[in-house]
């Protein structure tokens, strides 16, 4: 990247937070939270792009790591009286790794097609036991909880507003964002899009592939995790709902939508999915996936690079 | 604990008779995949269309075998449309292009039969009322006859695919295709003949299937999942394989539901996937590769 292109790169993040930050200052209630939410999918979709977009295997299996992270959340918000935040942190994370984990080492013996299927039936085996298990999970009904307060546990505390919540969410999405960049433009990461880019030829320069897809998987995993623990947060509400596959199939659809292979990508692919949802489903009430399924097959057909796949390799300098 | 035999039998023919049906939902699937390498979300789609044009159809005429003639041929015609929209123009892409295409038509489906029939489940009449005594259950003939029928359907296919003209086209086609299409073979409409052939055979289980259990708009996610895990489990384009996996995966289904609810049964059949995808990734009903 060049200088002058680092400086229009970084002006324009500048910008673009900027305006997330002013944002909850100027829109009306509803808008407000509905923008935390697009961050909150953004973030998840952005967590899936790193094995989309970055190592070349699509997962059908996020729901799991995004609804594990909510259920750990939640089960530290309600097992610790009074609820804390950074707790619920960290029992999402430790839930949603635990199964990335497992979900790594098995599905990554497979490849293209056989690992989409494997995360998606994955995904389904944490559905049932949390839809079944209904004693501690609340079953069907799920559960509900208080949202925690915002704090550094023994020194200060206190409740979150639309704004400050909007704020906590957009600062570790924003980090997330840098976080994962960085990654992706590592050493790491180069060995990630290697193996996108030619599998046998990455194993033949003696890249250990399998590991670095496992723990490509498992950073995935985690940033849905915290994108479980954000959701729940902010929804301070969970339900087996959020770890069926369609949750899933919906952050393939951000991706696709959004440009793979970019990191904002998807968070613009969310943005626009939540967006038409909202405008179509005022219009056609609950029929409005009818339209999103005719503009998402038409967008693999004639635009598979997505609305920024055109700055894909501007934005990965 | 005393093993209850009579329990035993009773979900050895329920095992075989959700199979058969399986089975003829995941040899439609085996072979879309088979042939042009595309993971086909929209299957369980197909099913559930199937079933509802099986109520419309029945609802109106009041003939069982009519319904599932003109379900099969309209939900066939149906399949050769969406091939040719939407899967023609992914050809020779990306393989999870297809997924994420599939995906999109399920969607659009599923809602579209949402809007037409509505959240409440509907269902189909048995074409015959029929009863034998089976220790203290009235078991219906017409289970047994569904089994048959989708053994029946599954054999015609194989002889079809055996020495059918068109039959060795497809097996062709699922060789090499540019070999075939070398030959002379028409490679696009054999294409989108196996996919017609595929979707008929979804839609013709979903009638087998709906007066089992009701009809409704979200059935078809159950049984696409199913699917899935019996056309990896029997080894991916392999008919005979998905067949015996089919089987075995609802045996074991049944067998579970004895001790525990049939939601958890479900677990049983990923935890066979799991192991298959471990120890045996070409798939178990299939000869070890040389």
């Amino acid at each position: 990247m060049s200088k002058r292109d680092k400086t229009i790169y970084w002006t324009g993040f500048a910008i673009i937070v900027g305006l997330l930050i002013i944002a909850p200052l100027v829109l009306p209630e509803f808008w407000k939270r509905f923008l935390t939410e697009i961050l909150i999918w953004g973030l998840l979709a952005m967590s899936s792009d790193i094995l989309i977009g970055y190592t070349g295997m699509v997962s059908f299996g996020h729901s799991a790591f995004f609804g594990l992270g909510m259920y750990g959340a939640a089960a530290a918000i309600l097992l610790f009286a009074p609820p804390q935040m950074l707790l619920a942190l960290v029992f999402g994370l430790i839930a949603a790794a635990a199964v990335s984990v497992f979900v790594a080492y098995f599905s990554t013996r497979l490849r293209d097609i056989y690992f989409a299927i494997t995360t998606l039936i994955f995904s389904q085996i944490f559905y049932v036991i949390i839809f079944t298990w209904t004693e501690v999970t609340g079953g069907e009904n799920g559960l509900t909880f208080k949202r925690p307060e915002l704090g550094i546990p023994g020194l200060w505390s206190t409740p979150f507003t639309t704004e400050t919540l909007h704020w906590f969410v957009l600062a570790i999405v924003t980090a997330s964002y840098l976080i994962l960049r960085r990654i992706t433009q590592s050493p790491f990461g180069m060995v990630l899009q290697s193996i996108r880019e030619n599998e046998p030829r990455t194993r033949a320069i003696g890249y250990p592939v399998e590991r670095y897809k496992i723990m490509a998987v498992m950073l995935s995993g985690l940033f849905a995790g915290l994108a479980g623990v954000l959701y729940a947060i902010q929804n301070r509400f969970v339900a087996p709902d959020f770890v069926f596959f369609l949750v899933s199939g919906e952050v393939v659809i951000f991706n696709l939508i959004g440009g793979i292979g970019t990191l904002v990508g998807p968070i613009v692919g969310a943005a626009s999915f939540l967006l038409l949802r909202e405008v179509l489903s005022r219009v056609l009430t609950e029929h409005y996936l009818i339209p999103v399924g005719i503009i998402f097959v038409a967008m693999v057909i004639f635009l598979p690079q997505g609305l920024l796949g055109f700055m894909r390799r501007w934005l990965n300098r | 604990m005393t093993i209850p035999w009579d329990l035993i039998v009773i979900q050895t023919i329920n095992g075989i008779v959700t199979g058969m049906i399986l089975a003829l939902v995941a040899s439609g699937l085996t072979l879309i995949f088979g042939i042009m390498d595309v993971v086909n979300f929209a299957h369980g789609e197909l099913f559930m269309l199937g079933a509802y044009l099986g109520v419309v159809v029945m609802a109106t005429s009041g003939n069982f075998w009519l319904a599932l003639v003109v379900s099969v041929l309209v939900v066939a015609l149906l399949g050769a449309a969406l091939q040719i929209v939407t899967l023609r123009p992914l050809l020779g892409r990306d393989p999870l292009m297809t997924i994420l295409a599939t995906f999109g038509i399920s969607l659009v489906l599923q809602n579209y039969a949402l809007w037409q029939f509505g959240p409440v489940a509907r269902k189909i009449p048995e074409p015959f009322t029929g009863r034998f005594h089976l220790f203290y259950l009235e078991y219906p003939y017409y289970r047994l006859m569904i089994a048959a029928l989708s053994g029946a359907i599954i054999g015609g296919f194989w002889l079809f695919l055996k020495y059918g003209k068109f039959g060795i086209w497809i097996r062709a086609t699922t060789q090499d295709r540019l070999m075939a299409q070398a030959m002379g073979i028409p490679v696009p409409l054999v294409l989108t003949v196996s996919f017609a052939i595929g979707a008929g055979m979804a839609a013709a289980s979903g009638v087998l299937f709906g007066p089992l259990v009701g009809v409704n708009h979200i059935m078809g996610l159950d049984w696409v999942l199913k699917a899935f895990i019996v056309v990896v489990v029997g080894g991916m384009g392999n008919l005979g394989g998905s067949v015996l996996a089919a089987i075995f995966i609802s045996l074991l289904e049944a067998y579970a539901s004895i001790w525990v609810s049939p939601a958890q049964a479900v677990i049983v059949s990923f935890i066979v996937l799991i192991l298959t995808l471990l120890f045996r990734p070409t798939g178990l009903f299939v000869p070890t590769p040389k």
